[in-house]
């Protein structure tokens, strides 16, 4: 299952976004999007996954233009872990999850034991299986956003996007959400804030700067103090660790912002 | 695991709750024909359906049988029908746009009925072709079209519909108070505000018959809609990548929601507080999927406005009291307990 973006474009107030895109996520791989903040990650997240039409360039997953297909086909190839998706709904946890069975379900078919299953399966897999009864508005940041995981893996998809999924959690749970998305067996796109992250846990990293893709490789060959310096205006040296990915330090700005 | 066997206790349950949701309806509709001024007994009131239904030629008192039926029976029905009709959009506008405030009149449709109704029964628009009734069923359609083709405009999103539902709801509004207030008679002006509270006075049968279709018409298409209200849960994109048809399913079951409340207040006027107070009470005893809230919030408002109509009927003795007096009454306090109570989080406002 291969997702590719080609010269993807997308404007706002004729402000571009995203501008000219061009990328292929390969089967099984996890490709790290990062940038500074308005570098276009959401954007072209939300075009990756049919959100937002490009205004040129297309999305084709597996060579068919994602437009072209019928919106329940693709929600059953790629899920979506959006970065702060709230509900004023009493809802439980497993029946956030259930959501997730939607794409699979007619209109009127009841779900039978293969969903249930699924659903099961999902919230073990992010270690919500003795918190399925519990009320959404009584979890913390990090198990909603467990919970959404577990929503999309429900969908069984081939391709999951997740747009800074780390966002508001600590340390540990940072760690923990992005060991699980990277265990599991799906090509991962994500969109990531913390280089060291991205460092650690992708395969590949594509690196945004005001809407354009600026670099695209393995860790290590993208993520180099020149660039860093160049595209987050911070100075870093990489520090080599045993798995040959590197580790990120930062200095401190050498002379304090000044006022006004 | 034996799969069959819970397949098939589940499917009993099913059949289960049906025939009770069914029975406990009945029984509403018969109460309601059973209850009013004229003291009538059970078995008059049992031998008369009987004798419609069935033909079973029962002997009857004949005015005992035509307020039975033709004026208590008929108007428990179409109770019933407006009850369910206001609920199952309540719960749909509710859903679909994230909204625990929206109720079926945020899209200016018993604004827009109102003033049709007072072009007719004022202006004597149409010339004395049109009954009220015609006259607030264009009124309200005509309103929701202009709200609509205003929310398209600003944007298509929830807010887009609820400020252009706002703003529809205003002008129309206006425009029925300058015309009673610049045309109307004092009695007149009475009597546009009694049915402006809802009144279920002149219901017959011809009401009935076309109430029945529409309400059944809408809870199914609304229905085929469930799982797709589920998928709002999270919002538009959150529905969206679960597959949902975004604009499709808002456009459907919006123009299904208006055409039901638009039917209902042209037979019974604006009935407040079902729309917005039911399907949260439906919420709290069935929770949120909406394959069980849908008919559980149709079978609740119904059961609830047949009760209403009857505390309308019988609470002062010797008059009718307008049934949006009762429903707001009962409405306005069971509001504020939702409002008290509402998860925190809800309604989206940033801490």
């Amino acid at each position: 299952m291969t997702l590719t973006a080609a010269n993807l474009v997308r404007r706002a107030n004729g402000r571009p976004l995203v501008d000219g895109v061009s990328l292929t996520a390969e089967p099984g791989e996890c490709l790290a999007i990062v940038g500074p903040n308005g570098s276009g990650k959401t954007t072209l997240i939300s075009m990756f996954a049919g959100l937002r039409l490009p205004h040129a360039g297309r999305v084709t997953l597996n060579g068919t233009p994602l437009h072209r297909l019928d919106r329940r086909s693709v929600a059953r190839q790629i899920a979506l872990v959006e970065q702060h998706a709230e509900t004023g709904e009493r809802l439980s946890v497993r029946e956030v999850v259930d959501l997730g069975r939607i794409p699979h379900l007619g209109p009127l078919s009841p779900r039978g034991a293969r969903d249930e299953a699924v659903v099961d399966r999902a919230l073990v897999a992010v270690g919500m299986a003795d918190m399925a009864g519990r009320s959404w508005h009584s979890l913390s940041g990090g198990e909603r956003q467990r919970a959404h995981i577990a929503r999309a893996l429900a969908q069984e998809p081939q391709i999951l996007i997740l747009d800074e999924p780390t966002n508001h959690l600590d340390i540990e749970h940072q760690l923990a959400i992005l060991a699980l998305v990277t265990a599991l067996d799906a090509t991962i796109i994500v969109a990531l804030h913390d280089l060291n992250h991205a460092a650690m846990f992708a395969d590949r990293v594509a690196v945004m700067e005001r809407g354009r893709l600026v670099a695209i490789g393995r860790p290590a060959d993208v993520l180099t103090a020149e660039r860093i310096s160049a595209v987050f205006k911070v100075q870093a040296t990489i520090e080599p660790t045993e798995t040959g990915r590197g580790f990120i330090r930062f200095t401190a700005p050498s002379r304090p912002a000044t006022w006004g | 695991m034996n799969l069959a066997r819970s397949r098939a206790m589940a499917g009993a349950r099913l059949l289960g709750v049906v025939a009770l949701s069914v029975a406990l309806l009945g029984a509403t509709v018969i109460f309601g024909a059973t209850i009013g001024e004229t003291q009538i007994p059970f078995h008059t009131v049992a031998a008369t359906i009987t004798n419609h239904l069935f033909g079973a030629g029962y002997p009857v008192d004949t005015i005992d049988a035509g307020i039975v039926w033709n004026y208590r029976l008929a108007r428990a029905v179409v109770a019933a029908a407006c009850g369910a009709a206001l609920a199952v959009s309540g719960v749909v506008l509710q859903s679909l746009l994230r909204n625990a405030l929206a109720d079926p009149y945020l899209l200016g449709i018993s604004a827009g009925a109102s003033s049709g109704a007072v072009s007719v029964a004022i202006l004597g628009l149409g010339g004395g072709l049109l009954t009220l009734s015609a006259g607030a069923l264009c009124g309200a359609l005509l309103a929701f079209s202009l709200v609509a083709l205003l929310a398209v405009l600003a944007g298509r999103g929830p807010t887009a519909i609820i400020l252009a539902g706002i703003a529809g709801s205003q002008l129309f509004n206006a425009l029925t108070s300058f015309v009673v207030t610049k045309s109307a008679s004092a009695d007149e002006a009475r009597g546009i505000m009694f049915w402006l509270l809802g009144n279920l006075s002149g219901v017959r049968w011809p009401d009935a018959w076309m109430a029945m279709p529409i309400v059944g018409l809408g809870l199914a298409v609304c229905l085929l809609h469930a799982r797709s209200l589920d998928a709002f849960a999270f919002g538009t994109d959150a529905a969206a990548a679960l597959g949902v048809p975004v604009r499709r399913v808002q456009a459907t079951l919006i123009a299904i929601t208006a055409l039901m409340t638009a039917v209902m207040v042209s037979i019974v006027g604006s009935i407040g507080f079902v729309g917005l107070v039911i399907p949260h009470a439906a919420k709290l005893i069935v929770g949120v999927r909406h394959v069980v809230l849908l008919p559980a919030a149709a079978l609740v408002g119904a059961v609830f406005l047949i009760g209403a109509d009857v505390v309308s009927r019988t609470i002062i003795a010797g008059q009718v009291l307008p049934i949006g007096v009762i429903t707001a009454l009962v409405g306005a306090p069971a509001f504020a307990l939702i409002l008290v109570h509402r998860p925190s989080g809800a309604g989206g406002t940033a801490r």
